[in-house]
């Protein structure tokens, strides 16, 4: 077990709160939510030198994600989000070195929350929380069965330009799902 | 040797177009190794699945 430099920690703040205001969308929510995680890490004595501090810090940050999440309303947004910066999800989900941030973990059994209303719920909030492009981009490959090259038409972007947003809309639908439903049991 | 970041996407790449022979053996040496990413693989599919269902909902 080692004691964790607040000096350390301080130093990854920046990432965490990118991180958090990807999820919340609230700077007031996303400070709190960093500031707790901090102050649990200072007072954890969990964390083992041999895992990545980074990958810790999100896991709890995580968490303390999700007790805002269940703390507000279950209402959906009703603003559909304005189109993300380049890279800010991929910038947030991974580290310099190009590693997770926080790997994905195990999801438990996934079919059977198919038959879960609840779940279905989340999933179509989840839907809803993208970006404006990012969600047209993945409703026609996914739920309409375009192919590429018809939605770079429709959208009237390039292939590569379809393929990052529909690569943004799949990891942040799976951190958004990870968040609400899979990562509740953990 | 492909970082994550790199793994992630040509494994989102790969649902929809083909993989290049050398795509696909770059991204399968960095899946023997990872377990995150061999989680995103397996989270990747099941998404699809979910949305081709809701898709029939609707």
């Amino acid at each position: 077990m080692s004691t964790i430099d607040p000096e350390a920690l301080q130093s990854h703040r920046s990432h965490l709160l990118r991180y958090a205001m990807l999820q919340l969308r609230d700077p007031s929510l996303a400070e709190d939510a960093v500031q707790e995680t901090l102050v649990a890490a200072i007072e954890s004595s969990s964390f083992s030198a041999q895992s990545s501090l980074r990958t810790w810090l999100v896991g709890i940050l995580k968490h303390k994600i999700m007790d805002v999440l269940r703390r507000q309303s279950r209402e959906p947004q009703l603003n559909v989000p304005e189109e993300e910066d380049e890279n800010e999800l991929v910038d947030a989900l991974f580290r310099e070195n190009g590693r997770w941030a926080a790997p994905p973990q195990t999801w438990a059994d996934p079919e059977q929350s198919l038959e879960n209303a609840r779940f279905w719920d989340i999933f179509e909030q989840c839907n809803r929380r993208m970006p404006l492009n990012t969600a047209r981009a993945f409703m026609m490959r996914e739920f309409m069965d375009m192919s590429t090259e018809d939605i770079c038409q429709e959208l009237g972007v390039t292939s590569t330009n379809c393929w990052v947003l529909l690569h943004r809309a799949r990891l942040a639908l799976r951190e958004c799902l990870d968040l609400n439903w899979f990562g509740t049991a953990r | 040797m492909l970082d994550c970041r790199h793994n992630t996407e040509l494994l989102s790449q790969s649902c929809d177009r083909p993989l290049t022979l050398r795509e696909k053996i770059a991204m399968r040496l960095h899946l023997m190794m990872c377990k995150g990413c061999r989680n995103f693989e397996k989270q990747l599919a099941f998404m699809r699945k979910a949305a081709r269902e809701l898709s029939r909902k609707l």
